[in-house]
């Protein structure tokens, strides 16, 4: 992974002194609380329900062992022994002390990390495939390209202070496992036709209250011009983005309001001027950047190891987590495991400091010291051999992190809601810990087979229930918690929105409704149908009319 | 004491002002409110001046002064013979557009200073504009940013294009300098460093 040189490690260690000296202002009355608020955005730093929130940078989802030891370490001493991997694939912990961030960022710099740019209206940390440089179907690994990125958009002075928010995507897979179509700017490397790598642009996607898949505004653009090209986009955005109304301020309204033609228009122009300009890449930085993502030194294996087979074989519980949670290798007799997050009961992607410690220690054994964090908020030991698999799965096991539910029904995706955040409209996570065990039964749980289940508490969409195959939102009328649901909605190259099914529900109700719809499913369903082919094929009528026609569901409808 | 920052020659200092900013008359403005909010930011290319205010703006008869946008472009021929002598400098706000001034002033280093106004400073617009009026309209001289200009932005400033900081009157200028350098090697290409680091330093592996 990337290795920081004295050039990126200063830029973070006078991070820590600048924001040492805010905080020490803001505290001592020198800056006002609407002054602080965009310095501490900028740094991650949220003022929520119980406590701040700080949200730490996971650049593109990579960390090595030391960092991730690291983290818990930081969770230990800062908080309560405990951290929140989130779907941005960044870390949150959920009580630190405003007056101890500072020193936390300089814990952090001592591993080459930091909070930067992870809140606030400015470029956010650029995530991609959690597979990136070890999936079979990758054409190009977006891992250097998205760390030259990251060096570009920390502290660009001119888009510091943007309308909104800026999420940037990569992707190098056929199947996109980044949900580039979701983010304001998403880029899909592929191989052009002379063979070089070459950028399909989107543009103006993104979830929140107004959920837009984005639209292509190039389909064919240089790796060279990656950043010169984001700079013509960003700043049409950060000229004309509407900047009177938070809600409208997404570059998505912008896209949307001028249509593709007109914003393309505007933006090709402004490239005109920035083509070729200094900020294009070199093929020597390129280069040096990608010496940083150069292969593992993998070990020559076969195709198959006896001694999996026979664990498979043997140890149904084995055979059981390994069919949900290996992920296929470009290298013979190698696997990536995802380590589930999502214990029935348990709050969604958060990890203890144990764990933490535990993940470290068997990414260093079985893994070459590296490991990611995924958008599902798992995380992930990329580079496995299968002869080592069954060991991982003991120690895993062991400490919480080898349930087999990896892309079934209870590895949910959940905001932190009601419980955390100030924003929040509803609970998510007790919602999660409920279907978790409505559904407790494994056999059944991998009958249903593969569903995206996602919650978010309020429209801002953190838990991106907009593309879940069933999505919950959390809605307040008249100050109680009700829960919308969604279902057809979807993430990867063939994205779409989910369909409301109808008036809302309590969250008594909501375990009873998930079974509901998928009863439907269970019932209607072709043989290998998911719930999503389910529902694209006979439409959300039949589950509509299934879910409603009890009456004691109808009955405790809010009146809209 | 003066809390204007500028830089010359690469260093900044504390400098007196000789210009005179002349604002426009006051208007009727109705408070904007949207969903219960007051409404904090002007659309880009939003009309806000009034004829009558163009027509009514007081310009001091003599010495250096700064005239905001509209009024330069309606009152040109008034002004010209002090252009001439050096004697004028425009502003205009974060939401105004830059193409009127370009199409009105071919020369803009015809122009000894430009002052942008930033009326709160979480408006990035003016790191836009200031990038633009140094690389794609060429202007040379002195570019002020005038208003909500706090500390905490002067290093984006810097380095989007500006050469002086009009720092709000009750915050304190001289501390505000340390943070013109907050970053020693940053990595991108902007105004006042065209080349980002990857050009600039031999980074190897
Ligand atoms: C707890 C404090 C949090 C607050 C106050 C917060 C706030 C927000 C807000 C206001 C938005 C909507 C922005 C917009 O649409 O313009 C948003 C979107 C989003 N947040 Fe959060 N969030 C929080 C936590 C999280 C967590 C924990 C995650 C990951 C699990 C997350 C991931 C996202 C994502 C993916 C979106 C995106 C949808 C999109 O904008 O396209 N956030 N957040
Ligand atoms: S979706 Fe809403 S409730 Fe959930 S974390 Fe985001 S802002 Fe908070």
């Amino acid at each position: 992974m990337y290795k920081y040189d004295e050039i990126d490690q200063k830029i973070v260690d006078e991070r820590v002194t600048q924001y040492r000296d805010q905080t020490r202002r803001y505290l001592a009355g020198e800056l006002s609380e609407d002054e602080f608020r965009p310095l501490r955005l900028q740094n991650g730093l949220y003022i929520q329900r119980h406590a701040p929130m700080l949200r730490i940078a996971v650049p593109y989802g990579l960390l090595s062992s030391k960092q991730l030891r690291k983290l818990g370490d930081i969770a230990s001493k800062y908080d309560k022994a405990y951290g929140h991997f989130s779907t941005r694939q960044n870390m949150q912990l959920n009580w630190p002390k405003l007056e101890d961030v500072p020193d936390i960022l300089a814990d952090l710099a001592t591993v080459q990390m930091h909070a930067i740019q992870t809140s606030g209206n400015c470029i956010r940390n650029i995530t991609t495939d959690q597979f990136a440089g070890v999936a079979p179907d990758e054409i190009v690994d977006p891992r250097a390209m998205a760390e030259v990125i990251r060096q570009w958009s920390t502290f660009h002075p001119e888009f510091a202070l943007l309308p909104r928010k800026f999420k940037i995507a990569v992707s190098g897979t056929k199947e996109d496992r980044a949900v580039v179509q979701a983010h304001d700017i998403g880029m899909e490397f592929y191989l052009d036709t002379n063979n070089k790598i070459a950028i399909k642009v989107w543009v103006g996607g993104g979830l929140g209250r107004t959920p837009i898949l984005g639209t292509v505004i190039r389909e064919h653009l240089e790796w060279q011009h990656a950043l010169t090209y984001c700079e013509a986009i960003v700043r049409v955005y950060n000229l004309h983005g509407r900047r009177d109304n938070a809600y409208k301020a997404r570059i998505k309204i912008l896209v949307k309001a001028l249509g593709i033609d007109e914003f393309k228009r505007q933006v090709e122009e402004e490239w005109s001027h920035l083509k070729d300009a200094p900020n294009t890449i070199t093929e020597a930085e390129l280069a040096r950047v990608a010496k940083h993502f150069e292969p593992m030194p993998y070990e020559v294996l076969p195709q198959h190891d006896a001694s999996f087979d026979t664990a498979i074989a043997s140890n149904p519980a084995f055979a059981a987590w390994a069919k949900r949670s290996l992920h296929a290798h470009k290298i013979a007799g190698y696997r990536s495991v995802t380590l589930s997050l999502k214990p029935h009961g348990h709050a969604p992607g958060d990890a203890t400091t144990e764990q933490m410690h535990i993940v470290a220690d068997l990414a260093d054994q079985y893994s070459f010291g590296e490991l990611r964090v995924s958008h599902e908020q798992n995380l992930i030991l990329a580079d496995v051999k299968l002869s080592d698999l069954y060991a991982v799965w003991q120690k895993a096991r062991a400490h919480g992190l080898a349930s087999p539910n990896i892309g079934l029904l209870s590895d949910i995706i959940c905001c932190p809601g009601g419980d955390f955040c100030s924003l929040a409209n509803a609970k998510s996570i007790p919602i999660a810990m409920a279907i978790q065990m409505q559904f407790d039964n494994l056999d059944y749980l991998h009958d249903i087979g593969e569903i995206d289940l996602n919650i978010s508490g309020c429209m801002n969409a953190c838990g991106h229930h907009h593309v879940g195959h069933i999505g919950i939102l959390g809605i307040d009328k008249d100050g109680s918690e009700w829960y919308q649901v969604t279902i057809g909605g979807s993430q990867g190259n063939n994205a779409s929105i989910g369909s409301v099914i109808g008036p809302s529900f309590s969250a008594d109700e909501m375990p009873n409704v998930v079974q509901k719809l998928i009863d439907v499913y269970i019932k209607e369903r072709n043989a290998e149908e998911r719930f999503i082919d389910t529902v694209r094929r006979i439409g959300v009528t039949p589950f509509k009319t299934h879910v409603y026609a009890d009456k004691t569901v109808a009955k405790n409808e809010v009146p809209a | 004491m003066s809390n204007l920052i500028q830089i010359t020659n690469g260093k900044a200092h504390i400098s007196n002002d000789d210009w005179t900013l002349v604002k426009l008359p006051a208007s009727q403005v109705e408070v904007r409110k949207q969903a219960g909010k007051i409404v904090l930011f002007k659309l880009t290319g939003e009309k806000t001046v009034s004829d009558e205010q163009v027509a009514n703006t007081v310009i001091p008869s003599n010495g250096k002064v700064i005239v905001p946008l509209s009024v330069l472009i309606a009152r040109k021929a008034e002004l010209q013979a002090r252009i001439d002598k050096n004697e004028v400098g425009v502003w205009l706000d974060t939401h105004e557009v830059l193409l009127p001034l370009i199409e009105n002033q071919a020369d803009l280093n015809r122009l000894p200073i430009i002052v942008v106004h930033v009326e709160r400073f979480a408006d990035g617009r003016i790191f836009s504009i200031g990038n633009l009026l140094r690389t794609r309209y060429g202007f040379k001289n002195e570019l002020r940013a005038v208003g909500d200009v706090l500390r905490d932005q002067l290093f984006f400033l810097k380095r989007s294009g500006f050469s002086s900081f009009a720092i709000r009157a009750d915050r304190n200028a001289v501390e505000a300098i340390a943070s013109l350098n907050d970053f020693t090697a940053p990595y991108q290409g902007a105004v006042d460093e065209a080349q980002p680091a990857f050009r600039r330093y031999n980074r190897i592996a």
